[in-house]
């Protein structure tokens, strides 16, 4: 028989039951469509992770206190160290391939100034700050060097904070008092949005790192030290050379492991996107298994419809039907449902991760490969569990099959 | 010299019914010649269905040989049955057999869909010139759930005239039709079998049996009766002697 003829019949018996055959596509549809808008989900998150990791700022090194594999490995206990300011002194002095360095003093306090008072985030660094994170000021100015070395009570409000405290005025040339310290607002930051644990990012006040040190964080440490490099090329050198550094600078024998670690964008575009990928696995695979019902479904319907239709096959096969022609014919039934199951099963997903993108905050992002491979997907389930029916189909006697009521 | 259609030597089958060996049909010799019109009867269990089969190129003999217009058919593939089925044979079944919520005219246009040779070039005028020819030519794109039994059998006569075949076999063709009716049907063979189409039939009814020109009455799956009809019964008469009578009793 002629591919056009095969597929005409196909398509009749397909069409002359319409709602039996649309219940069959359903599985199909339902399967495709899931796989294809998890899968979406997946990416969508992935694609937000690295957009929020790039907005870190780019060539970002971050050195923090105490070594990666922390636990009872390392029996010194107390060897626990943080920084100090001449960690961040000697690197800024030996390091060559350091573009920036900051070391971040961490303090949260209570606020009070303009309207009310606020919990906040306050982050002591240096001016080169800035640059390292990729943040422009929205209005005013930074603080300087100067600023740090003589420990000046200013600071810079990110704009979770002006939206709280300064809601209808100008903050800058203002006075807040944080932990009852006064501090003049010298500027306001760009907003940044949500960082890539959910929280926000400009729920901040930045101050010089000595102030804070001094007058908030009292006593405590350095709780890391960022440092931009010149280049994303230059970052693997770059961490080598502040390893030194840090080693040096902690007096660290040959054979001692280090009590810091450093980190780049890398390890955490790794880890992000690592867990995002294993969520779209995650996500896929349970959508994959109700594709495989879908097709489940399809053999039980077709196995049904040849037991039905057992005195049609007798019919062809008495006016000279082979058996590879009534094997092709339930073959060709299958797959055209699978594969039509398939189209309006993508087609779903279209409309499913449009809805997401503008009704709710889930972004969804459709590969066009991810449409191939559920495309292929259905078409070889088609196949897979097409078969089996049609295989049976094809080995009736005819004159059985004639007789069959 | 005479085509001869169908030739059978020492045509045997045995059915296995556990371990025992049931025979169905045991050396029958026919031989049936082109433009005869054969009534073959006999008892359930005589072995006319069987015997139908075999002809019919549905199932293969035990032993012995099975000439179809010319054809040796006893070393054929499964393919081969299928395609001579196809070439060579018009089925005609009790039930009509026709395919549901399918039209009269693709019902008819079935066999060809399944002719490897394209023995037929226009096949969509064939199918419609056949349709024609069992007066059914207004009735083509009915379903056969709108389509008396008559009708229906008269499209199931189209489609074994399709593809030009041979023969027509037609298995107790009248079965589910009412005794006019089933004189209509006959009324088509004859007709049919005038044009020079060679028709054999499987009946049990004698007076059904009689619109044919040959009978060959079979008995425990022997040939006992092999035989020429003397005073044939003409179709087209019958179907006015009925009317006539209807007429009378009105």
């Amino acid at each position: 028989m002629k591919a056009k003829v095969i597929l005409k019949v196909a398509t009749k018996s397909i069409l002359k039951s319409r709602l039996r055959s649309l219940l069959t596509a359903l599985g199909i549809i339902i399967g495709v469509a899931a796989v294809v808008v998890m899968v979406a989900i997946g990416d969508g998150a992935q694609l937000k992770v690295e957009q929020q990791i790039a907005s870190l700022g780019t060539n970002l090194i971050i050195i923090t206190p105490g070594a990666s594999n922390t636990g009872g490995v390392r029996g010194g206990a107390g060897t626990f160290n943080r920084f100090t300011f001449d960690d961040v002194d000697k690197i800024t002095t030996q390091s060559t391939l350091a573009k920036a360095v900051s070391p971040v003093v961490m303090a949260r306090a209570q606020v009070i100034g303009g309207i009310g008072n606020w919990f906040t985030m306050v982050q002591g660094v240096s001016p080169d700050y800035l640059d390292i994170r990729e943040w422009p000021l929205e209005s005013g100015e930074f603080f300087t060097e100067r600023d740090v070395t003589s420990r000046n009570k200013v600071c810079v409000l990110g704009t979770d904070v002006v939206k709280n405290l300064f809601p209808n005025e100008d903050p800058i040339g203002q006075t807040i008092r944080i932990r009852s310290v006064p501090f003049k607002v010298i500027g306001v930051l760009t907003s940044k949005g949500q960082s890539s644990v959910g929280t926000s990012n400009d729920d901040v006040i930045l101050a010089p790192s000595r102030t804070v040190l001094d007058r908030l964080a009292g006593g405590k440490f350095i709780s890391s030290i960022q440092v931009s490099a010149q280049s994303s090329e230059k970052i693997p050198a770059t961490i080598e050379e502040l390893k030194g550094i840090m080693r040096e600078a902690h007096k660290l024998t040959q054979g001692e492991a280090d009590d810091f670690t450093i980190r780049d964008q890398s390890d955490i575009t790794e880890a992000a996107t690592e867990t995002s990928r294993v969520l779209t696995i995650l996500l896929a695979s349970v959508a994959g298994v109700s594709l495989v019902v879908g097709g489940i479904g399809i053999m039980n319907i077709m196995l049904v419809s040849v037991t039905e239709r057992t005195r049609e096959i007798g019919i062809r096969l008495s006016i000279g039907a082979r058996s590879s022609d009534i094997l092709i014919q339930f073959l060709t039934e299958a797959i055209v449902l699978s594969l039509t199951g398939g189209i309006i099963g993508v087609l779903l997903s279209f409309l499913i991760t449009y809805l997401l993108n503008h009704y709710t905050d889930q972004a969804a992002y459709i590969k066009p490969q991810v449409i191939m491979i559920a495309f292929g997907f259905a078409g070889a389930i088609g196949i897979f569990f097409g078969f089996y029916p049609a295989r049976k189909a094809a080995g009736l006697n005819p004159i059985d099959a004639l007789r069959y009521e | 010299m005479e085509n001869i259609i169908i030739n059978t030597k020492d045509l045997t089958k045995t059915y296995k019914v556990g371990d025992i060996d049931v025979p169905a049909l045991k050396h029958v010799n026919l031989s049936i010649k082109q433009g005869e019109f054969v009534a073959i009867m006999g008892a359930s269990g005589s072995g006319k269905s069987t015997l139908m089969n075999l002809l019919g190129c549905l199932d293969m003999p035990t032993s012995g040989e099975y000439f179809l217009d010319g054809h040796n058919t006893s070393k054929m593939s499964k393919n081969e049955y299928a395609d001579i089925r196809n070439q060579k044979i018009g089925f005609v079944f009790q039930g009509f057999n026709l395919l549901p919520r399918t039209t009269a005219l693709e019902n008819v246009e079935l066999p060809l869909m399944y002719d490897r040779v394209d023995k037929i070039k226009d096949q969509h005028k064939q199918a419609i010139e056949a349709l024609k020819r069992v007066g059914l030519g207004d009735r083509m794109h009915h379903i056969p759930s709108q389509l008396s039994g008559g009708q229906q059998q008269r499209v199931a006569i189209a489609r074994a005239l399709v593809n030009e075949p041979a023969m027509i076999l037609a298995d107790e063709p009248t079965g589910n039709l009412d005794s006019r009716t089933s004189v209509e049907v006959f009324n088509l063979f004859q007709k049919l079998n005038e044009e020079g189409i060679t028709v054999v039939m499987v009946t049990h009814e004698r007076d059904f049996a009689s619109f044919a020109k040959r009978i060959v009455e079979m008995r425990d799956g022997r040939v006992i009766k092999d035989y020429f009809i003397k005073d044939r019964l003409n179709a087209e008469e019958e179907l006015k002697r009925i009317e006539a009578e209807a007429t009378i009793e009105e």
